[in-house]
C-alpha cells in the first residue's frame, strides 16, 4: 500500500469511518458530533486536495492513483479505482460540497434534530458519491451508485418538510427502477465481453478496449444502451423522467438539496460520459439525436415550469432540470467541446445550484415559508447581505458571462451548431441546430424567470408583517460555508481554463471515436 | 444384509438425537420455575452437533448403502441449519419463559424438527428424503399451535397440518411412481435411469410423477398458488416458531428440491423448467403485490417469505443442457436461501422483541422505535433494506447471483430477470414501510423498549453479517464449492 494507490480509497472511505465514529458518540454530546462531522469531511477534503495536487495534469488521459486488486473473484468483479481528468473535478466537488455542508450543519440542523443520525447519513452519502466517480469496475460502480439511495431516502424522509414521506419513497422507487435496468445492462455487457480465453469482465477500461475492437454488435449496443441509459437518465434527470426531482428537492432539508443537486445529479451525466459513450459508441451515435431532443425539451419545459412556480425551492429544483438539459445537450453532440461543456456545466451547476439551495434554506430559516407571495419582496432591504448573495447566485445561474454558469451553456450551444462527424454524416446537423435554437430560447426564458424571481423576492419594500421581525442577516457559519462557493463561481467564470485544461485530454480520448 | 454404519458421518445427528431425549427427560424432573433449563441444555447440544459437523468439512462419506451421504453440500446445509437452530433457541428463550408455555416440550419438538433438517441434505434416496421431510414437518404442526389459548394459533396448527399431510400424500404418490418406473430409490441411480431412453407410456408416467413431487414441494416452500396456508400459520404460531418455519423449514424444502431436480431429474429439464418458471413468476408477482396490503408485521414477513421463495425458485427454471449455467443457477439458489434466512431471522428477532409489549404486532406498533430502541430499529432497517436487495447489503448479492445466472442463461432467463427486477422494486415499498414507522413517526410513548439480551445479540450479529457480506461477498465464497451436486 503506497500513497499512490491508496490515496483515493482513503479519501472515499474516510467519511464512512466518520459515520461509524459518529454513531458511537453518545447522543447527548451534540457539539462533539458536529465537530466530528467537520473533522472527517475536512480530513477527506484535505486528502482530496492532496490528490489534486499530486495529479499529473499533462497525462490526464491516464488513470492515476490507480488501484486494481481482487475483490470478488467468484464473479470477476475487482476493486478497480482510479482518477482521470473527467473524474477529478467531480471527485473534488463532492468533498468540497460535503465539507461545506458539514460546516453549515454546525448551526443549522433541520427538525427534528437527531444531529448524530443526520451527520452519519450525510457522511455515508459522501462515500457513495465519491466512490461513484472513481470506480472503474461496473459492479463497484453500481454498489457506490446505490449506496447513496438509502442515506438520501432517510435524509428526505426524516428531516424533510410536510410532504416528505411521499417525496422520499418516490425518489427511492424511481431511481431504483432506473438503476436496476442499468444493472441489467451491466450484466449483459459482462456476459458479451471477452478479454481472451472466454473470460468475461466488468472492468470499464477493458470493456472500452473490447468495444473499440468492435466486440459488441450493433443490435446489442442499441438494446444495452437503452437499458443503461435509462438508469442514467432517471438520475440526471432527463425529461420526462424528472418528476421525482421537484418533489425530492422541495421536501429535502437544505443540506440534502445541496448534495442532491450539487453532486448526485452529476452521477447520471457522469455515467453517460464514463460508461455509455465509450463502451457503447454505436448505441451512443444512434441515441444521440433523441437524447438531444429530450435535452432541448427539458431546457424549454423547465424554464416554462419555473415561470409557473410559487414555491422558491421548487422553482430552483425545476431550474436544475433545465441546467441538466444543457449538460445532456452537450453530451449528445458527442464532440470534444460538447462533452467539455457538459463537465463544465456539471461543476458549475454543482457550485451555483448548491449555493442557491443554501440561500433558500437560509431564507426559509428566517421567514419559515418558501412561498414567494408570502415573502412578498424586500429581501434586499430586510437582509441586505443575504439578498445580495442570493441575487448574485441567481444571476450566475442564468448564465451571465464572467461567472461559472456561462461557459457550460454557451459551449453546449456552440457544440450543437457543429455536432460530431458521425452525426453530421448522418444528416443530423440541422436537427442539432434546431436544438441549439431551442436551447437559446431556453436561456432567454431562464434569464426571465430568474429575474422575475428576484423581482418578487428581492426587490420592493418589506411587507408589514415582516417589519417587526428581527431576522439575523448572514451569520458567520453561513459565510464560512458560502464564501468558498462564491469565490469558485467567480474564479471558474473568469478562468474557465482552470477546469477545461484538466478535462480536455480525457474528453478527447472519448470523443475521437465519434470524429468530434 | 449386514453393513457397517459410518458413525463419524452421522455423529451430528446422533448428538442432536441424544440432546432431544435428554431435554425430554430433564424436563420431567424440573420444578416449574426451572423449566427454562431446557433451553441451555438444548443450546449446548446443538453447539456440540455443530462442532461435530465442522469436523466433517471437506470429506465425502457414504453410509447406509448410499442412502445417506455427507459431502460439501450436506455439510454446508447442516452447518446452516444448526446455526439457525442456535438463533431460534436464542430468540425463543425469553418468549417462552414469559408466556404460559410448556417449555420442555417446545424445545423437544423444535430440536426434533431440526433433526429432520439435519438429515435432509444428506438424504440421497427417496425414502430418506421423505422421512426427513416428515421429521421436519410433524413437530412443526404441534409447535405452530403452541399458543393453545389463542384460536388463531389453533387455526395455524390445523392449517399447517392439513396442508402438510396433503402435500406429503401428493409427493409420496409421485415418489412411488418413480420407484415403479426406475426400480430404485437412490437419487443418482434414478438420474441415470431417467437419462436413458424411456418407453412411451413410462415417459408420461415419469413426467406425471415429477409434476406431483414438484407440487408437493411447492406446498412446503409456499410457492404460489400453494401459499395460502403460510400467512395464517405464521401469524397464529408463536413468533419464534414462525421464524423457524420461514427459514429452516423452508430451506429444508429447498434442500430436498435441489437434490431431486439437480440429481434425480436433470434429464427431464425441458419438462419441468417451464413449471418452475411459472411458479416463480406467480410467486414473485403475487407474493410481492399482496404484501403491499399487509398491516401486520408477521403477515408482512410471511408474504415477504413467499415472494422471496419466488426468487429462490427462479434458478430452477434456468436449468438447461449447459452445465456452466446449471452450476451458476445451483450456486445462486443455495446462496440465496442462506442469505435470505439470515435477514429473515434477524427481522423475526426484532419482532420477538417488539412482541413483548404489542401482542397484535401491527406495523404501526413499530412507530418511533428509532427513539425507543435505536439498536433494534437500525438493525431492522438493515434487514428490510437487505430483503429488498439494496446494496451494500447481503440481500443484494443474493439477488445479484440469481439475476446474473438468469442473464447468463438468456432467453427465458431474461424474461424472468425482468419480472424479478420489477417485483423487487415493488417490494421496496412494503419493506420500507417498517423503517418509515420506526424512523419517520414519533413514538406515542417515550419509555425505552428493552429487548432480551439474547434477542439483541441475535439482531446485532445478523446486522453485522448482512453488512459485512454486503461489502465483501467473498466471505460467502469461502464456503466449500457449491457445485458438488451438479453434474454427478
Amino acid at each position: 500500500m503506497t500513497w499512490e494507490n491508496s490515496a483515493i480509497t482513503i479519501a472515499t472511505l474516510l467519511p464512512l469511518v466518520g459515520a461509524l465514529v459518529i454513531a458511537l458518540v453518545p447522543r447527548e454530546n451534540e457539539q462533539a458530533v458536529r465537530a466530528l462531522g467537520i473533522v472527517f469531511t475536512g480530513a477527506a477534503l484535505v486528502v482530496a486536495i492532496m490528490i489534486a495536487g499530486g495529479f499529473d495534469y499533462s497525462g490526464a488521459t491516464q488513470l492515476q492513483f490507480e488501484l486494481d486488486t481482487r475483490w470478488i473473484p467468484a464473479i470477476n468483479a475487482r476493486y478497480h479505482v482510479g482518477i482521470d481528468g473527467i473524474s477529478l473535478p467531480l471527485f473534488l466537488l463532492t468533498f468540497v460540497l460535503s465539507f461545506l455542508c458539514a460546516i453549515y450543519t454546525w448551526r443549522f440542523v433541520p427538525k427534528p434534530g437527531k444531529t448524530k443520525a443526520f451527520l452519519a447519513l450525510m457522511l455515508l452519502l459522501e462515500t457513495g458519491m465519491a466512490g461513484t466517480f472513481i470506480a472503474f469496475d461496473l459492479i463497484l460502480f453500481f454498489i457506490f451508485w446505490e449506496l447513496v439511495l438509502v442515506p438520501m431516502y432517510f435524509l428526505i424522509g426524516i428531516w424533510g418538510s410536510e410532504n416528505r414521506e411521499y417525496a422520499s419513497i418516490k425518489f427511492f422507487l424511481y431511481t431504483l427502477f432506473g438503476s436496476i435496468f442499468m444493472l441489467l445492462g451491466f450484466l449483459a455487457m459482462y456476459f458479451s465481453s471477452d478479454i481472451g480465453g472466454g473470460v468475461h469482465t466488468f472492468d470499464i477500461v477493458a470493456l472500452q478496449g473490447y468495444a473499440a475492437s468492435g466486440g459488441f454488435t450493433d443490435t446489442f449496443q442499441l438494446v444495452v444502451f437503452g437499458a443503461v441509459g435509462l438508469g442514467f437518465a432517471v438520475k440526471v434527470p432527463m425529461w420526462p423522467f424528472h418528476t421525482w426531482l421537484p418533489d425530492a428537492h422541495t421536501e429535502a432539508p437544505t443540506v440534502g438539496s445541496v448534495l442532491l443537486a450539487g453532486v448526485m445529479l452529476k452521477m447520471g451525466t457522469y455515467g453517460f460520459v464514463r460508461i455509455a459513450l465509450p463502451v457503447l459508441p454505436y448505441g451512443a451515435e444512434r441515441y444521440a439525436p433523441w437524447i438531444g431532443l429530450l435535452a432541448a425539451i427539458a431546457i424549454v419545459y423547465a424554464a416554462l415550469a419555473c415561470l409557473a412556480q410559487k414555491d422558491l425551492k421548487r422553482l430552483i429544483a425545476f431550474s436544475s432540470v433545465g441546467h441538466m438539459g444543457f449538460v445532456m445537450l452537450g453530451i449528445a453532440t458527442l464532440t470534444t467541446i460538447g462533452i467539455n461543456a457538459a463537465i463544465f456545466g456539471m461543476v458549475a451547476h454543482g457550485l451555483i445550484t448548491g449555493m442557491l439551495f443554501f440561500c433558500v434554506g437560509s431564507v426559509y430559516d428566517r421567514y419559515h415559508t418558501r412561498e414567494m407571495a408570502e415573502i412578498g419582496g424586500g429581501l434586499m432591504q430586510k437582509l441586505p447581505y443575504l439578498g445580495g448573495v442570493f441575487a448574485f447566485v441567481a444571476i450566475a445561474s442564468l448564465g451571465l458571462p464572467g461567472l461559472a454558469g456561462f461557459w457550460g451553456e454557451v459551449m453546449a450551444l456552440l457544440s450543437s451548431f457543429e455536432p460530431a462527424t458521425v452525426l453530421s454524416d448522418a444528416g443530423l446537423t440541422g436537427v442539432f441546430r434546431a436544438f441549439m435554437i431551442a436551447g437559446g430560447i431556453g436561456t432567454i426564458l431562464t434569464a426571465g424567470y430568474f429575474l422575475w424571481m428576484l423581482q418578487r423576492v428581492n426587490m420592493g419594500t418589506v411587507p408589514e408583517k415582516w417589519k417587526g421581525e428581527a431576522f439575523p442577516d448572514v451569520v458567520a457559519v453561513e459565510w464560512a460555508s458560502w464564501v468558498p462557493l462564491l469565490l469558485a463561481i467567480v474564479a471558474f467564470g473568469l478562468f474557465p481554463r482552470m477546469l477545461l485544461g484538466v478535462t480536455q485530454e480525457s474528453v478527447e480520448a472519448i470523443s475521437h471515436v465519434f470524429g468530434g | 444384509m449386514n453393513q457397517s454404519v459410518d458413525i463419524g458421518a452421522i455423529l451430528p445427528e446422533m448428538i442432536l438425537a441424544g440432546t432431544i431425549v435428554l431435554v425430554l427427560i430433564v424436563d420431567a424432573f424440573l420444578s416449574p420455575r426451572r423449566k427454562w433449563f431446557a433451553m441451555p441444555i438444548a443450546f449446548i447440544g446443538v453447539v456440540a452437533a455443530l462442532v461435530a459437523t465442522l469436523t466433517l468439512i471437506g470429506e465425502t462419506r457414504v453410509t447406509f448403502g448410499g442412502a445417506y451421504v455427507v459431502d460439501d453440500f450436506a455439510v454446508l446445509f447442516k452447518t446452516f441449519f444448526l446455526t439457525v437452530a442456535l438463533i431460534v433457541l436464542m430468540i425463543s428463550s425469553r418468549y417462552f419463559r414469559e408466556g404460559r408455555f410448556y417449555q420442555g416440550e417446545f424445545y423437544f419438538l423444535l430440536l426434533t424438527s431440526f433433526l429432520g433438517c439435519l438429515m435432509m441434505p444428506s438424504s440421497r434416496d427417496l425414502l430418506m428424503l421423505f422421512i426427513s421431510l416428515e421429521l421436519v414437518s410433524a413437530p412443526g404442526f404441534l409447535i405452530a399451535a403452541f399458543r393453545k389459548s389463542d384460536p388463531r394459533s389453533n387455526e395455524a396448527g390445523i392449517k399447517f397440518f392439513l396442508i402438510g399431510v396433503l402435500s406429503t400424500a401428493v409427493m409420496l404418490y409421485g415418489m412411488s411412481l418413480i420407484y415403479g418406473v426406475t426400480g430404485t430409490l437412490n437419487l443418482v441411480e434414478i438420474g441415470r435411469a431417467l437419462s436413458g431412453v424411456l418407453g412411451e407410456g413410462r415417459e408420461t408416467l415419469v413426467l406425471a410423477a415429477i409434476l406431483l413431487i414438484v407440487t408437493g414441494f411447492a406446498f412446503k416452500v409456499s410457492a404460489v398458488p400453494f401459499q395460502f396456508w403460510a400467512p395464517d400459520t405464521y401469524e397464529g404460531a408463536p413468533v419464534p416458531v414462525a421464524a423457524f418455519l420461514a427459514t429452516a423449514s423452508k430451506a429444508a424444502g429447498f434442500a430436498g428440491l435441489l437434490q431431486l431436480m439437480f440429481v434425480a431429474f436433470p434429464a427431464q429439464y425441458e419438462f419441468w423448467t417451464p413449471i418452475f418458471a411459472t411458479l416463480s413468476i406467480l410467486t414473485m408477482v403475487i407474493g410481492n403485490f399482496v404484501a403491499l396490503q399487509q398491516r401486520q408485521i408477521v403477515r408482512l414477513l410471511a408474504y415477504s417469505s413467499i415472494a422471496q421463495a419466488g426468487y429462490m425458485l427462479l434458478p430452477f427454471a434456468l436449468v438447461s443442457a449447459d452445465q456452466g449455467v446449471n452450476e451458476s443457477a445451483f450456486a445462486a439458489a443455495v446462496t440465496y436461501i442462506l442469505i435470505y434466512s439470515i435477514m429473515t431471522l434477524g427481522a423475526f428477532a426484532v419482532v420477538v422483541a417488539v412482541s413483548r409489549e404489542a401482542r397484535s404486532l401491527q406495523i404501526t406498533d413499530f412507530a418511533g422505535l428509532g427513539k425507543r430502541a435505536p439498536v433494534i430499529a437500525v438493525s431492522m432497517t438493515v434487514f428490510m433494506v437487505s430483503l429488498a436487495g439494496i446494496p451494500p447489503t447481503a440481500g443484494f448479492w443474493g439477488k445479484f447471483l440469481v439475476f446474473s445466472a438468469a442473464i447468463e442463461r438468456g432467453e427465458i432467463g431474461i424474461a424472468l430477470a425482468i419480472v424479478m427486477l420489477v417485483t423487487s422494486v415493488v417490494s421496496l415499498f412494503y419493506y420500507l414501510a417498517v423503517p418509515r414507522q420506526m424512523l419517520f413517526v414519533e413514538p406515542d410513548q417515550e419509555r425505552r423498549l428493552t429487548a432480551p439480551v439474547l434477542v439483541t445479540a441475535v439482531t446485532v450479529l445478523a446486522t453485522v453479517v448482512v453488512i459485512a457480506v454486503g461489502f465483501w461477498p467473498e466471505l460467502l465464497a469461502h464456503f466449500p464449492p457449491l457445485a458438488t451436486l451438479v453434474g454427478q
